[in-house]
């Protein structure tokens, strides 16, 4: 019997089985569908787009990394997430070093600069599309249509600057003008489904983002159904309004941050500039999530009045 | 027999793993050749010995008083000689004063020894003292004075006696065996504190996962008119004090309150069990049910062992250990101490020994905080275990007071959950010590 190396250390002495890499690995395999139907649309484009964008998230990760002196942590798997969240909201026009320039902005200013995972403020796919958007503004709105190739507007696109509505099942199915990913509401819920099941994700965000936006579009007499499929909303809602390092902890929080996205997107898609509202939406709520965790903290056990 | 499920809000449901040793029937386990009795086995003043070495002593017979209002006398576990009174290492960690006996295997019990009567016919007074004579403390681990919880002030007016039977903690099966083996001991205990405090509802409380001891304790409790036996949903932890008081009652204990503070007094099934025995026989806290289990150890068994029995003694009995050991636990895994040697003897709060192998402990590196949540979610207060941490880990002491650290149970719940293996309770447990102490200080000065 030998007592030799006894581990001595406060209790719990178990812990769950679930690690982050897990957890990142369920996102992947929950963005899998999405991204294997943009490459059905809009070919191998779309494959490229998609491989260049985790390639080079991956690569600036490691790399800024050994230039800091830090363990390199990719293997986590969250730069493998932003490549893949930034390619699926982009154009498949997009020449494949811009792509690659939006990628390293993603991890360099919308993570890294912060300390890295956990540590960011804003979600940094969301950090590396605004920075395309104000620096490549043309391609950033140069859409093809899947069927035929041919540059055209997307749903919200259309709506906004000629008042044209496109069919509910093109938008379902996905086979409409618009970035690799946001187009297929149906594999992007499925997606979703997924993660809700596996538990990585709460219900909150998603339920009250886009039931906000159905009922705002609904009042405001827009149709609702369409401002529900068209544009980034299922992506916005399932898998970056839901990305845990940015939203609130609270669960109270979580409903706060979905309702407050949605009447962004709204407002941004009726009254504002740009025909889609997701991506600020979700950037301007992630500056609130401190001050909502702090306002929404839960009621504890016996709570008394002071 | 209430049969719908009462739980709590939140909490985790770690694997049950009392496979092992559910279905072993309690043995005792060999008389051992010398004891180790701790003259502190129980929240509050320790003892003084009221023997010196040399001294003669018998089964049963007082060998320590306690000093204060809130403590235990202790008893000698066999018949012998006192070798020595010198510290020793305990399992509640540190060294602390024990009374060493060697045994002379005769087992002489001692003249004081004898049965206390009907429980009928015992006033409260006299249920109090056998209570604190008995030396009975809370044996689900905590190890608060039996008598000293039963003596609440005046102005708290107490309406519920809860018997705690969830036994929430992964591995163990202790008190799983006895309510399934000593049914009557259990209710003959509650009912001596009923009556103690003149209490007419008494709840025994089991999670839903040991539906044969929830049918032996409702079978014995039968004809009792006022004990219901509950049926609660199993989740860690259902036991705790607080969540137990939630589950059956509805009410909440106040913050930085005691149970008494909303009327209920909550005592571990082998507490009362403890009880209904002395009543019975007058044979004070001598020995008691330890569940010896997990991984790394060749015969898990539910024995009954003295007290003062070395934890090495116990293993032996068990077969031994099996090789790559990683922890040798007193207690379950949530919440049980870790100990660094074999040495220490099992006391009146020994449950458990839990002997883990190295892979079982789930030993990673701490990884960032990527705000998962989980914790939140688990927390059974509501507390908010990610921001504690961080301000633990800063030393922010006032934002963490602001944030409910004081009223943190300690369960483990968040450091089990957490994705990211970060040490969140144990850095908790630390800020929480320094507000207590900082607080503690500003009153005296």
């Amino acid at each position: 019997m030998g007592y030799g190396n006894l581990v001595v250390s406060s209790s719990p002495h178990i812990r769950s089985e679930e690690t982050v890499q897990r957890i990142m690995l369920d996102v992947i395999i929950a963005l899998l569908p999405a991204t294997a139907a943009s490459v059905y649309f809009f070919g191998m484009r779309a494959l490229a787009i998609t491989l260049v964008s985790v390639a080079a998230a991956v690569a600036a990760e490691a790399a800024i990394q050994k230039i800091r002196n830090k363990p390199v942590t990719v293997n986590d798997g969250s730069a493998v997430i932003t490549g893949l969240l930034l390619a699926l909201t982009l154009s498949p026009a997009m020449p494949l070093w811009m792509v690659a320039v939006g990628a390293v902005a993603a991890i360099g200013i919308g993570k890294q600069v912060y300390g890295g995972l956990g540590s960011n403020p804003f979600n940094p796919a969301l950090v590396g599309r605004a920075f395309l958007v104000v620096t490549f503004p043309v391609h950033m709105t140069t859409w093809i249509n899947p069927i035929d190739g041919v540059t055209s507007a997307t749903p919200l696109g259309l709506l906004k600057m000629e008042g044209t509505a496109t069919g509910y099942t093109e938008l379902f199915i996905g086979n409409v003008g618009g970035s690799l990913g946001e187009t297929s509401a149906l594999l992007l819920i499925l997606g979703g489904l997924y993660l809700l099941y596996r538990g990585i994700i709460d219900w909150r965000i998603p339920v009250f983002y886009i039931g906000t936006v159905g009922v705002m579009t609904a009042v405001l007499g827009q149709d609702p159904v369409f401002h529900l499929l068209a544009g980034g909303l299922m992506l916005g809602a399932f898998f970056m309004a839901t990305d845990m390092v940015t939203t609130p902890v609270t669960r109270t929080g979580k409903i706060v941050f979905g309702i407050g996205a949605g009447i962004l997107v709204v407002l941004i898609r009726l009254y504002g500039g740009y025909p889609e509202g997701v991506l600020f939406s979700i950037l301007l709520m992630n500056t609130f999530t401190p001050i909502i965790d702090k306002y929404t903290r839960p009621k504890i056990y016996g709570e008394v009045k002071r | 027999m209430q049969m719908k499920l009462l739980t709590f809000k939140g909490g985790v449901h770690p694997p049950h793993n009392k496979h092992k040793t559910e279905g072993l029937a309690l043995k005792r386990a060999n008389a051992p050749d010398m004891v180790i009795i701790p003259l502190q086995q129980h929240i509050g003043a320790p003892c003084e010995a009221t023997v010196k070495a040399g001294d003669e002593v018998k089964l049963g017979q007082k060998i320590g008083e306690p000093k204060g209002f809130v403590g235990a006398p202790v008893h000698s576990s066999v018949s012998g000689k006192v070798k020595a009174i010198e510290k020793r290492p305990h399992p509640g960690g540190g060294m602390v004063l024990s009374v060493v006996i060697e045994s002379d295997g005769l087992d002489t019990v001692d003249g004081n020894v004898k049965p206390q009567g009907n429980i009928d016919d015992l006033t409260a007074d006299r249920i109090k003292n056998i209570m604190r004579e008995a030396g009975l403390v809370g044996m689900g681990g905590a190890a608060f004075p039996t008598q000293v919880k039963f003596s609440p002030p005046p102005d708290k007016k107490i309406d519920t006696v809860i018997l705690n039977g969830a036994e929430c903690e992964p591995y163990l099966t202790s008190d799983h065996r006895l309510m399934l083996e000593r049914p009557n001991d259990v209710v003959n205990g509650l009912k001596a504190m009923m009556k103690s405090v003149n209490v007419g509802r008494g709840y025994i409380a089991i999670e839903n996962n040991k539906p044969d001891a929830i049918k032996s304790v409702a079978e014995a409790a039968e004809d009792e008119q006022n004990i219901q036996v509950i049926a609660l949903k199993t989740k860690y932890p259902q036991g705790a004090e607080k969540q137990l008081i939630k589950a059956c009652t509805g009410r909440e204990v106040p913050s930085g309150g005691l149970p008494m503070d909303s009327g209920v007094i909550v005592n571990n099934v082998g507490t009362a069990a403890a009880l209904g025995c002395t009543i019975g026989t007058g044979m004070p806290l001598v020995e008691r049910i330890v569940t010896i289990t997990g991984s790394g150890i060749k015969h898990p068994q539910n024995l009954v062992v003295r007290i003062g029995t070395p934890f090495s003694d116990v293993i032996e009995q068990c077969g031994g250990l099996e090789d790559n050991i990683g922890k040798i636990i007193q207690g379950g895994p949530m919440m049980g101490i870790a100990q660094y040697t074999v040495e220490v003897p099992v006391i009146k709060g020994t449950s458990g020994i839990l002997i883990l192998k190295e892979q079982d402990l789930g030993l990673s590196p701490e990884l960032p905080c990527i705000k998962c949540a989980k914790c939140v979610d688990a927390c059974p207060i509501g507390l908010m275990p990610t921001k504690l941490e961080g301000f633990a880990q800063r030393g922010m002491m006032q934002e963490a007071e602001e944030y409910n650290a004081v009223d943190c149970i300690e369960c483990g719940s968040c450091s089990f959950v957490c994705p990211a293996k970060r040490p969140l309770v144990e850095r908790i447990r630390l800020i929480k010590a320094d507000i207590i102490a900082e607080k503690r200080k500003a009153k005296q000065a």
